[in-house]
């Protein structure tokens, strides 16, 4: 997957050279939508095992086990239990009294292309300049130094997707993150994951482009979304007629939105109102693509049943609202309604460089909003809304997400229970290896940019 | 599921302040943790009668007969909170400008300044908002209104002023100026925060007729002089939003040399300078969860603070930075995550009651539970600031307000299924009975 051009150059060169007679061609290989030119350059950092002892640890299946230890070994989780053994060399934490989770996935960020400080010159998350740019990577736009990932990391992320913004109609591809320190963004690439495909309806795409050709109403925003995926039907046609027409150009357009009709980029879309989610369905049905989950939502809880019965997640926010018309009916049950369904999905999703250092305290609103209803959501299924949800609607559940045996080393020790204001992560870490610790300043990454700022209380008069 | 039990608690609450033959604004809580947010602090086991909407007696073992009585079973006992400095009122859908009253601006935007001090936002508050509701139901009982500069205008925003959630139109307490410095406000002067104070410079010689009102160089109408003098020498509340440290020294110089009252807002780098804010006895109101350098104003932004700030003495209240009006409610979330990082967790209820009525000028009558002071009262189910619990009564001058907002409302109609069209099952739009 990762050379397909390269090996095709040099299966030409071979067979151009051969003197003897030719042999038939090999069938041609099928034209990859998903060429990843940009691989990942991810190193998890090598750990001796650590075992986390007598914790309270939620598991992310749903499971709730006390005084139970977890035994992280080669990047991966080796056990979870009571009384586990571990190797000589392992690194012993006492965590009594304290809580272990898996680290925490935001499905919805835009660290690094809109980083901290907002400064006109690292404004990259919108391109802004077509309503489908299906082409552009927001992995293209991702600066590594924004300070906003470290911070996410002292909250417990351990992985989040970065999303074009929601000007366009279709905004390009999301990228996933292991939340590491890197000085490229290869060198965060999270192995394996699919991208994902960012889409928005609603107030967005016409306000930005009502006087820019439009689209500049509703049912302009659902032509255009028509339009790019009759195109990109036409495009895997011709692709896969095979002779000349497959031999074709190559369309970065047209190849997201055909990675994402054959189900390798996962759709996530931007959509508030229940209405117009309910016609992104059936658009996904028209076109035969499938939407991982809709974000932001703020009237999923209406249409509740519907999107748990289709499989499609509800990526939210614990309660904003009232910021324009499209979000003017959110409620603070949201999230627990879209959970309650058949087959709900639900997930505490952040769009925000504050908010997504603090997922676990969003989750506890939504769990104190429901008991005021009488509903008590447990901590070990709320946690599900952080972790193993979201890597569900990312494709990388088979990875990370939970604390299973094989499962990559993505932990947080938080200081208690983590659906609490008072509640900080102790430590986190990534793929087994420790990369925050708040009482260890060695295990605190900085930015780059915030050497020699003078920041620190010491060193200011 | 369990069934409703908080609701129905509520509900026996609620009968049993509705057969009471008193008056609706005599009221005795009993069995409280009372965070009183004074010098006595917290008091458990304690009492609260409330007589003629005001609070009449707190301590122990109190009695009255024919007053409806409330077991708190031991819950904490809060005044209402402060909402922040917010657009509550002045602004009910953000993004559509005819629904925002919170700037003004006459001139052409950006080139031509006006400065309006006399502008005077909470002439345009409306104590119907859906948002009043919404934000009572979670323990808030009041707000300081701003006026927000803008283009068109000036960095001078105009008036704001401290409105309760209770229905009623006017405000209670002065005026309160609003003034931004520093890198969001160099728009409005000419592209450099040097001419903020250029400008102020300008203003004051305005005042002291130093400018004859007749002068090209004359910024201020005559109700523009008259409004800013009370702030400028005449013992007004500035509020300045304002974040990096050298400004808010220069801040501290300044407003020393003109004799003027202020007030930070936002101050994410007021850490710097928490000495010299102590020493000038400088009430700042910051956002405990701006911990990331925002803009190159906000390089300083730390977690701690508030925690910094209030140990070297200053006075700490909390305002929300972003989105806080819609989402005033979150206010309780700043003061615990303020907790979790170092402060006193009675220094950061103050900074949600006590400290923001002194500021504003409102503290004889609300901001604490202490004989005298308006009945403004939450029960909570836990912590008031842990987003992990939530307010179970609120009272206004003693009088129970309904736990209801549009967004009860909303739950309530999608909280359970319907019955099928093909079982004659009427549409969600119908009353809750007629399904």
């Amino acid at each position: 997957m990762s050379k397909p051009l390269t090996a095709a150059v040099l299966a030409a060169l071979l067979a151009g050279c051969a003197s003897a007679p030719q042999k038939p061609a090999a069938p041609a290989k099928p034209y990859d939508y998903t060429a990843n030119p940009y691989p990942s350059t991810y190193q998890r950092v090598a750990s001796p095992p650590v075992l986390l002892q007598h914790a309270t640890v939620l598991t992310g299946t749903g499971a709730r086990l006390e005084d139970a230890d977890v035994l992280l070994r080669d990047g991966l989780v080796v056990a979870v239990g009571s009384g586990l053994d571990a190797p000589a060399d392992a690194v012993r934490v006492d965590a009594t009294g304290r809580w272990v989770t898996p680290g925490i996935i935001d499905v919805h960020s835009h660290l690094g292309v809109y980083p901290s400080p907002g400064t006109a010159s690292h404004s990259d998350g919108n391109e802004a300049t077509a309503p489908v740019t299906a082409q552009v990577w927001a992995e293209h736009s991702i600066w590594p130094q924004d300070p906003g990932f470290h911070a996410a990391r002292a909250g417990g992320v351990t992985a989040m997707q970065i999303l074009p913004g929601s000007a366009n109609l279709i905004g390009g591809r999301g990228v996933t993150l292991k939340n590491v320190p890197a000085t490229t963004y290869q060198g965060m690439k999270f192995p394996g994951a699919p991208w994902g495909l960012k889409m928005a309806c609603g107030e967005n795409p016409k306000r930005v482009y009502g006087s820019k050709g439009g689209p500049s109403t509703r049912m302009g925003n659902i032509a255009g979304f028509r339009a790019a995926f009759i195109e990109a039907a036409d495009y895997m046609k011709k692709r896969s007629a095979g002779g000349k027409d497959a031999e074709g150009k190559r369309d970065l357009k047209l190849d997201s939105l055909a990675g994402a009709i054959n189900g390798d980029i996962r759709v996530h879309n931007h959509c508030y109102r229940a209405d117009e989610m309910a016609i992104m369905l059936d658009l996904a049905k028209e076109f035969g693509f499938k939407i991982a989950a809709f974000h932001h939502g703020v009237e999923a809880y209406k249409i509740a049943d519907r999107l748990g019965a289709e499989g499609v997640c509800g990526a939210l926010w614990a309660d904003w609202w009232g910021f324009k018309m499209e979000s003017f009916d959110g409620i603070q049950e949201n999230i627990l309604l879209v959970d309650r369904a058949k087959g709900g999905c639900a997930i505490v999703h952040s769009d925000s460089a504050e908010g997504i250092q603090r997922l676990n305290q969003e989750a506890a609103k939504v769990m104190a909003n429901a008991r005021r209803i009488g509903i008590e959501v447990t901590p070990e299924h709320a946690i599900r809304w952080l972790t193993a949800n979201p890597a569900k609607s990312m494709g990388i559940d088979g990875m990370t997400g939970t604390l299973e045996p094989g499962k990559q080393a993505d932990v947080v020790l938080w200081n208690g229970n983590p659906f609490s204001s008072y509640a900080l992560a102790d430590q986190v870490y990534v793929d087994g290896a420790r990369l925050y610790d708040r009482h260890d300043p060695s295990r605190q990454a900085v930015s780059d940019f915030m050497l020699g700022q003078g920041t620190t209380p010491g060193g200011v008069r | 599921m369990s069934r409703r039990p908080a609701s129905r608690a509520l509900a026996a609450l609620l009968l049993a302040l509705a057969g009471t033959p008193a008056c609706a604004q005599d009221l005795l809580i009993r069995n409280a943790t009372v965070h009183t947010a004074t010098a006595r602090g917290t008091l458990q086991s304690a009492d609260v009668l409330v007589r003629n909407g005001r609070i009449a007696a707190v301590g122990q073992g109190l009695s009255a007969a024919g007053v409806a009585t409330v077991d708190a079973q031991g819950r904490p006992l809060t005044p209402t909170l402060f909402a922040g400095i917010t657009d509550i009122g002045v602004e009910e859908v953000s993004g559509e400008s005819a629904t925002v009253d919170h700037s003004v601006s006459l001139g052409q935007s950006g080139k031509d300044m006006q400065v309006r001090p006399e502008f005077d936002v909470t002439r345009a508050y409306n104590p119907d908002t859906v948002l009043v509701p919404v934000a009572r139901v979670e323990g808030l009982g009041w707000t300081t209104l701003a006026a927000t500069p803008t283009g068109g205008g000036s960095f001078i925003g105009g008036q704001g002023g401290v409105v309760r959630f209770d229905g009623s139109l006017d405000p209670v307490g002065g005026r309160v100026l609003f003034i931004t410095l520093g890198g969001d406000g160099a728009s409005l002067t000419g592209g450099s925060r040097a001419a903020q104070w250029m400008i102020l410079d300008q203003l004051v010689d305005e005042l002291r007729g130093r400018i004859p009102q007749d002068s090209q160089f004359a910024l201020l109408t005559p109700a523009g002089r008259t409004a800013l003098a009370r702030f400028i020498g005449g013992g007004g509340r500035i509020a300045v939003n304002i974040h990096r440290g050298a400004d808010i020294t220069r801040l501290l110089r300044w407003s020393k040399q003109h004799g003027v009252k202020v007030a930070l807002v936002g101050a994410t780098e007021a850490w710097k300078v928490a000495p010299q804010l102590a020493a000038a006895g400088v009430p700042v109101f910051v956002d405990p969860l701006v911990n990331l350098p925002g803009d190159f104003d906000q390089l300083g932004a730390r977690m701690d603070n508030a925690a910094l700030l209030r140990a070297a003495g200053v006075q700490v209240g909390f305002s929300q930075s972003d989105s806080q009006s819609h989402y005033a409610r979150k206010i309780r979330q700043l003061a615990g995550n303020a907790v979790a990082n170092g402060m006193r967790w009675d220094d950061a209820l103050a900074g949600l009651t006590r400290v923001p009525a002194e500021a504003f000028g409102v503290a004889g009558d609300m901001g604490s539970i202490a004989v005298g002071q308006r009945a403004d009262l939450v029960l909570w189910s836990g912590d008031p600031l842990d987003v992990a619990h939530v307010a179970q009564q609120v009272w206004l001058d003693g009088r129970a307000m309904p736990m209801r907002s549009r967004q009860t409302d909303l739950r309530d109609r999608y909280l359970h299924g319907t019955m099928p069209p093909e079982a004659g099952g009427l549409p969600r739009a119908y009353p809750d009975s007629a399904r």
